[in-house]
């Protein structure tokens, strides 16, 4: 539910800051801008004369404010128009490829994305020259474009479909074939495209690279309007297309209609792909729909939060991307959104809160900690053990016994500098507590724990040797590591298993004093 | 029923009554056909011919009366949801298209995790649970659809005591509220024990009845004595052929 309010927000707030605020300030900034070309009852293409009328105003600015920090301040504060056109557009864009992208990388099927922009190319090309021929320099208008590239798209992704479907050739190769056969249909294409009189037909080349900077205000409401449509439709479909994604057998078994889930999929991926080619171009699109949820994965472990962060993560490509690029004359955005992209990507490899690398060494240390504990306090248990006579000793004996390191460094391998260590973190702990020199002992919960770990410790050992045959002299080592992972379900089963009774510990089943020890 | 694979058929003329209110074991050697079986009766896999009946009707209209449960490693459990989330997909069917997971719905889920023994588990991420566990995740996830028919494929396959325990005791359960349960089954000594009627499948039906007259050593020779080597060779020459 909350993904679906804070998407529809995003769009408004969004849609919210493209309306032009003051047209007339905007001229008088003396921003390199036609304005009059931008007022929204007369959007249209730009116009074959002028080119591009309306080019990202920032780029045009040098004479005005060369230094970079001015050039900074004037884009980030959005005070002109087609700044924040084009933020917006981008933006909007990064964070739809996200959302998608998320379900492609969860379907395992993330090279989707690449196979769908290539395949857009001949699409492209075809739609220029019919349009060209119907009616002679109307060949660069983006809706009539985008349809093209959509059914060639389709078309792409549909083909892969099919060839891993009814033949043996499996979907890997089959994407590899119809991407690059795709694509060079495009190129072969193009070069008629390019002997096509007018001029005009050397903008379609920015499809191959995209063209953030040259975008314009009708370029961008369409983004919206079907960057919009896409968000709802995945919201909307969140349910189906996790189980789709899932588990797509139990799906159909359960009466989803998985072909029609999955062309829905396969539709929004098309869509997103062929609109963020405007922004990124189509070499680069797969990048903005797989970077994004595999950023937001090192973050969390619930879908819905995936899907979110990687619209975050978009969303701050897109526009970071976008700022850097155009502060810089003459750089790539579609590179450099990727880039940023790649940026955020190692970021959350390394400080990801569920599974970046950072949380993974802290765990290890942990569990380091851990085991060290624990082989402490087993010594603890068994040196009081050695020294008492009744063979289990009693919480009381466990808390009242003077432990003196110089004892307990013969208990196991380990040398008086990592036992002072060891003793100082479980003082720390509150599982030991100092009483002079070198002698300490075990606290109340310190002599629970004790006597806790060496009863599990010991049921494993007893169920290792009933069950795996492992000779007494053996279970000792292999017993040690796996304390930590001991969980109460597993000690409930090896009770139930040993048959033996709650509470009690068992005598050891080999000598436990430590081999230096004599 | 027939049901092939590229057109090399997999299993041939299998006609077997399923009696209701039993727990059934399918039983038979690696490429059997037994998960094949399971997958055509639910329409998953095409059939070359013949027809699945539920309860006297077409399967299609007695889909909410079926439950299955599919092999645990035919999914990646490396899935970014927790164990609650993947027994409330047993529900979607029931809340509906485009409606969202209410707190009615995940009680319910609760109650079928709480009758695996999982209740303490509900907010674990998928791939942190045991193999036994997440078995016993998509047994929840089975209860949780209340149907009348439940088909499992190797549900006891290489989990631990107390997951074997567990599935047991819901198989029973079930039985005693007159469900009826179709297990694939690959523990050839515990069949005796846990099931009541036992199909014998070898690429087509060797045997089938209750388990105290049909489980024999004669047409335990008859299933497992290797891959009928005729049926195996017409069937790639079909491949082949067509």
């Amino acid at each position: 539910m909350a993904t679906r309010v804070v998407g529809v927000l995003l769009v408004l707030m969004g849609v919210g800051s493209l309306v032009p605020r003051n047209v007339e300030a905007a001229r008088r900034s003396g921003v390199g801008v036609r304005v009059s070309s931008i007022s929204l009852s007369s959007l249209r293409h730009p116009n074959v004369e002028t080119g591009h009328p309306h080019i990202l105003a920032i780029q045009q600015n040098n004479t005005v404010s060369p230094s970079l920090v001015s050039r900074l301040s004037r884009v980030l504060s959005l005070r002109d128009y087609n700044t924040r056109v084009v933020l917006l557009g981008t933006t909007i864009l990064g964070i739809t490829a996200g959302i998608v992208g998320t379900f492609m990388l969860l379907r395992k099927r993330a090279l989707v994305g690449d196979v769908v922009g290539h395949s857009a190319l001949p699409g492209i090309a075809i739609a220029f020259l019919v349009m060209e021929g119907l009616s002679p320099g109307t060949g660069k208008w983006l809706p009539g474009l985008l349809l093209g590239a959509f059914a060639f798209g389709l078309a792409g992704a549909v083909t892969v479909m099919l060839i891993d479907k009814f033949s043996r050739i499996k979907a890997d190769a089959a994407m590899a074939m119809t991407l690059s056969v795709f694509y060079g249909l495009g190129a072969a294409l193009f070069t008629i495209v390019q002997r096509v009189p007018g001029g005009n037909a050397a903008g379609l080349k920015t499809y191959l690279n995209g063209k953030t900077a040259s975008l314009v205000a009708d370029d961008v409401w369409l983004f919206v309007g079907i960057a919009t449509v896409v968000l709802v439709l995945a919201m909307l479909f969140m349910k189906e297309l996790t189980i789709l994604c899932f588990d797509e057998q139990f799906a159909a078994a359960e009466g989803w209609p998985v072909f029609w889930l999955d062309t829905l999929l396969i539709g929004l991926v098309v869509t997103v792909t062929i609109v963020g080619m405007q922004s990124v171009g189509l070499i680069l699109v797969v990048a903005t729909l797989i970077i994004p949820p595999a950023s937001a994965r090192f973050w969390t472990d619930d879908i819905r939060l995936m899907t979110l962060g990687a619209g975050l993560v978009g969303g701050m490509s897109s526009f970071f991307g976008t700022v850097i690029s155009a502060l810089f004359p003459r750089m790539a955005a579609g590179a450099v959104i990727v880039l940023t992209g790649a940026s955020l990507f190692a970021l959350s490899l390394l400080f990801g809160s569920k599974r970046g690398v950072l949380v993974h060494a802290w765990q290890q240390r942990k569990l380091r900690h851990d085991v060290g504990r624990v082989d402490l306090l087993r010594a603890c248990f068994e040196l009081v053990e050695h020294a008492v006579s009744d063979p289990i000793p009693t919480h009381e004996e466990m808390m009242d016994h003077e432990i003196l390191l110089g004892d307990l460094v013969s208990m196991r391998a380990w040398d008086l500098s990592t036992l002072r260590r060891l003793v100082a973190v479980a003082e720390k702990d509150g599982l030991m507590q100092h009483t002079g020199d070198d002698n300490w002992r075990l606290t109340e919960t310190g002599a629970e724990e004790a006597r806790r770990i060496a009863r599990n410790h010991r049921l494993w050992e007893m169920y290792l040797m009933q069950y795996a045959h492992i000779a007494p002299s053996h279970v000792d080592r292999d017993a040690d590591l796996i304390e930590h992972v001991l969980d109460p379900e597993l000690i409930a089963e090896l009770e139930y298993q040993l048959d033996h009774p709650e509470e009690a510990v068992p005598v050891s089943s080999h000598a436990t004093t430590g081999s230096s020890s004599g | 029923m027939t049901v092939a694979y590229h057109r090399r058929p997999v299993i041939w003329d299998v006609d077997y009554d399923t009696p209701a209110g039993e727990l059934i074991a399918i039983v038979g050697p690696n490429g059997a056909g037994k998960s094949t079986l399971i997958k055509a009766a639910l329409d998953l896999v095409p059939k070359v011919s013949g027809d699945v009946r539920v309860f006297g009707q077409p399967y299609e209209d007695q889909r909410e009366r079926v439950a299955y449960v599919p092999q645990r490693t035919s999914v990646d459990w490396d899935f970014p949801v927790s164990a609650l989330d993947v027994v409330t997909m047993g529900l979607y069917g029931k809340i509906g298209w485009f409606r969202p997971v209410t707190r009615k719905w995940r009680k319910a889920a609760r109650e079928a995790l709480d009758r695996v023994g999982l209740a303490d588990f509900a907010k674990r991420q998928i791939s942190q649970l045991s193999g036994g566990q997440q078995q016993r995740v998509f047994l929840a996830r089975a209860l949780v659809q209340e149907a009348d028919l439940y088909l499992m494929d190797e549900p006891f396959a290489g989990v631990d005591a107390a997951t074997e325990r567990a599935i047991l005791q819901v198989l029973r359960d079930l039985r005693s509220t007159g469900k009826t349960a179709l297990v694939v089954h690959h523990d050839l000594q515990t069949v005796a024990d846990y099931f009541d009627h036992v199909l014998m499948l070898n690429m087509r039906l060797v045997a089938s009845g209750p388990t105290a007259e049909v489980f024999t050593e004669e047409n335990l020779r008859r299933t497992y004595g290797g891959r009928l080597a005729l049926l195996d060779q017409v069937g790639t020459r079909l491949a082949e052929g067509q």
